[in-house]
């Protein structure tokens, strides 16, 4: 009798032959991966070193100190107060608080001008809607740097000054910008004023601002309206209908059915304009408003510290976008459609 | 899969080789600088062009201007060609960083000589002679009524970004404790389109430049340059520092243009005067400062006529004033500093021995 055992009732299947390494399929993606991040990092290696040797010969050898001696410029409007024996730093933060208030004022008009001018498009007003289309198509189609020269030039600049000014209550629109009543010194309420023939008043926004914001807008505003034109075109006709079955107004549908739930489609699509936007506003020096970048390169030609300035600029527009991305992508979470 | 990532390695490697190409100008010749020149057959000239007198483009799409005549003389001296110069128009925030890259040989853009822009550890440049000793001034409306600096007192004022310009308007203001606004532009042609659009009530910048602009203006009698002078402004080419052999070409190139005029060789004269140093043995000086004799410009890697080819190109010192910015050109500008030594000017060129 010969022994049986259970456990090997039949001789074991036989293994699978293990191919080389060079055609496993587990292997080969891994290699392929470790030689290409091999490479990637010998090439910033050699760019980096490359820049550090040429920056050593020349004497020019990252530093930092620059930041603290005097600017020794003048900054025309700042909300920071600024004069020019304040250090560069000083100047560049007003730089940035300057061009940061320019992308929040942009922004808000922007998505305003853009939402209405998207919502002309479903508008059964065919003067509105044809309007719509023809600001969309003339505005986009046309370069930024252009649209703010014009505004500055032909439109700003065009505007009369001193006791020609265009005279409102309370508010004065001038050659040299607009100016507004408000608290002034004393907390007693001023009016804008002429003295020695400029205009002063409590709130004043220079005309160079006013270009830049305004050019912002309206260039922003049409690509923003784009895509709340998408948005409102990606809900489902039926939503409309039973809407206005419902005896629901156009602009009721619009507001309380239509537009709620196009917000899923439309605020990935703002992220993209918002950074555009962000970005866009360094054309300011074109218009000569004293933005960051206008800053940063008087401040490249006074020190010569081109590399140092340039990581300043690329650190803080990096850190602008990267800030609106994300609250973005928190407002994108909130509209998303909750399953439940 | 493979195939892809295949692929992908591919490009990485392209691309990190055409990188590799790009980089790495150590260099180890004596002018690379001068050997590029010769190698490309012809200069690259960074100036403003946009300035009537210095460097602008004339009514037959050709380059016109003191600064476009050292371009010229230096190409002529280097290649015995003054039309084998290629202009690039650079507004003042570029000028410097397309120098350091070597986007251009040659910055003859009315830019002035400072400490920082000459130190190794500031803009890192080698400035030629002076060849416009200018000041800076201010130019306002003659309907304003303004006289001085005072007068600007909480106005706006125009400037070109990036330019001692600004700096020297914020010390004098400062000084005087006279507030003002400043309005900056990236280019001279924005700065003044703001001010020719009221936007500003006075512009600043370089008396020579508001002198040369007003010639474009509509109306140039109605603007005046107010008396003050703020500043030294001593403008200058400009060459890298990484090329103490390229500097030395074209500082004595410079200087070859002053010693014409001193020496009496004009463009017109040049070869008469040539002719007159071979055959005369005794004229030592003249023979030398004209490569008869000597080996000057070989010392300078150039030929050794040099000083004839840029003489006969653009004529010499005064000619260049004359013709662009004196009494022969549009602007009138008296030489003032601008004269020989001899004449109680600043022009002065050291000896060619």
């Amino acid at each position: 009798m010969v022994p049986v055992n259970p456990s090997d009732p039949s001789p074991p299947p036989l293994p699978a032959p293990k191919p080389p390494w060079w055609r496993d399929r587990r292997v080969v993606p891994w290699v392929v991966q470790a030689v290409v991040g091999l490479l990637v990092l010998l090439l910033i290696a050699f760019l980096l070193g490359n820049l550090v040797r040429n920056l050593t010969a020349a004497g020019l050898l990252l530093s930092w100190r620059w930041l603290q001696q005097p600017a020794g410029f003048d900054i025309s409007e700042s909300v920071l107060p600024f004069n020019a024996q304040l250090p560069y730093w000083r100047a560049l933060a007003a730089g940035l608080v300057n061009t940061i208030r320019a992308v929040v004022v942009g922004l808000v008009g922007a998505t305003l001008l853009g939402t209405l001018v998207g919502m002309a498009s479903f508008s059964h007003n065919g003067l509105l809607r044809r309007l719509a289309r023809v600001y969309v198509e003339v505005v986009r189609n046309i370069p930024l740097l252009l649209q703010l020269v014009f505004w500055y030039f032909v439109v700003f600049l065009t505007l009369p000054n001193g006791v020609a000014a265009i005279q409102l209550p309370g508010v004065v629109l001038a050659k040299s910008g607009l100016y507004i009543a408000g608290l002034g010194e004393g907390l007693r309420w001023m009016g804008p004023t002429l003295v020695n023939g400029v205009w002063q008043a409590p709130v004043r926004l220079s005309v160079e601002f006013g270009a830049l914001l305004t050019g912002l807008i309206v260039y922003s505003g049409a690509f923003i309206a784009e895509v709340v034109r998408g948005g409102i075109a990606a809900v489902p006709k039926g939503q409309w209908e039973a809407a206005s079955s419902l005896g629901l107004s156009w602009f009721a549908t619009l507001r309380r059915i239509v537009l709620p739930q196009s917000l899923r489609v439309i605020v990935p699509g703002l992220n993209t304009q918002y950074i555009s936007l962000a970005k866009n506003s360094s054309l300011a020096v074109a218009v000569g408003y004293t933005d960051l970048y206008s800053v940063a390169e008087t401040t490249l030609n006074q020190t010569g510290r081109a590399v140092e300035v340039i990581l300043v600029l690329l650190a803080a527009y990096l850190t602008l976008d990267l800030l609106i991305s994300a609250l973005m992508n928190g407002l994108n979470h909130l509209v998303q459609i909750r399953e439940r | 899969m493979l195939w892809n990532r295949t692929r992908t390695l591919g490009m990485s490697l392209l691309a990190a080789g055409l990188l590799a190409g790009c980089a790495g100008e150590d260099g180890g010749v004596q002018s690379q600088k001068l050997s590029t020149i010769t190698g490309r057959g012809k200069l690259i000239c960074g100036v403003e062009g946009k300035l009537p007198g210095f460097s602008f483009v004339g009514p037959d799409g050709k380059y016109l201007g003191l600064d476009v005549d050292v371009c010229k003389a230096v190409a002529a001296a280097v290649l015995g060609d003054p039309a084998k110069v290629e202009y690039r128009d650079l507004n003042s925030s570029e000028r410097f960083a397309a120098l350091a890259s070597g986007e251009v040989d040659l910055l003859s853009r009315n830019t002035t000589m400072t400490l920082s822009r000459d130190a190794a550890g500031g803009n890192g440049l080698s400035f030629a002679p002076t060849t416009f000793y200018d000041g800076q001034g201010v130019l306002v409306p003659v309907a304003s009524g303004i006289k001085d600096l005072k007068g600007l007192a909480g106005k706006p004022i125009c400037v070109e970004s990036g330019t001692t310009t600004e700096l020297n308007l914020a010390d004098r203001m400062r000084e005087q404790n006279i507030p003002y606004t400043p309005l900056k532009f990236q280019t001279s042609d924005q700065t003044f389109a703001a001010y020719l659009g009221d936007r500003c009530v006075a512009v600043t910048s370089d008396r020579s430049q508001l002198a040369g602009k007003r010639t474009s203006f509509p109306n140039p009698d109605a603007h005046t340059l107010l008396p003050v002078v703020m500043s030294k402004e001593p403008l200058s080419p400009a060459t890298v520092n990484g090329d103490p052999a390229w500097a030395d070409a074209v500082r004595w190139i410079v200087f070859g243009l002053m010693q014409a005029e001193e020496s009496g060789i004009t463009q017109a004269n040049v070869d008469a005067k040539l002719a007159e140093a071979k055959a005369n043995t005794n004229q030592a000086d003249l023979r030398r400062f004209l490569g008869v004799e000597g080996d000057f410009g070989k010392q300078l890697g150039l030929p050794p006529d040099f000083v004839v080819k840029a003489v006969k190109a653009a004529g010499n010192y005064g000619e260049i004033f004359d013709r662009n910015v004196g009494p022969a050109s549009a602007l009138k500008l008296d030489r003032g500093l601008n004269r020989q030594w001899k004449d109680g000017g600043l022009i002065y060129s050291p000896p060619f021995r």
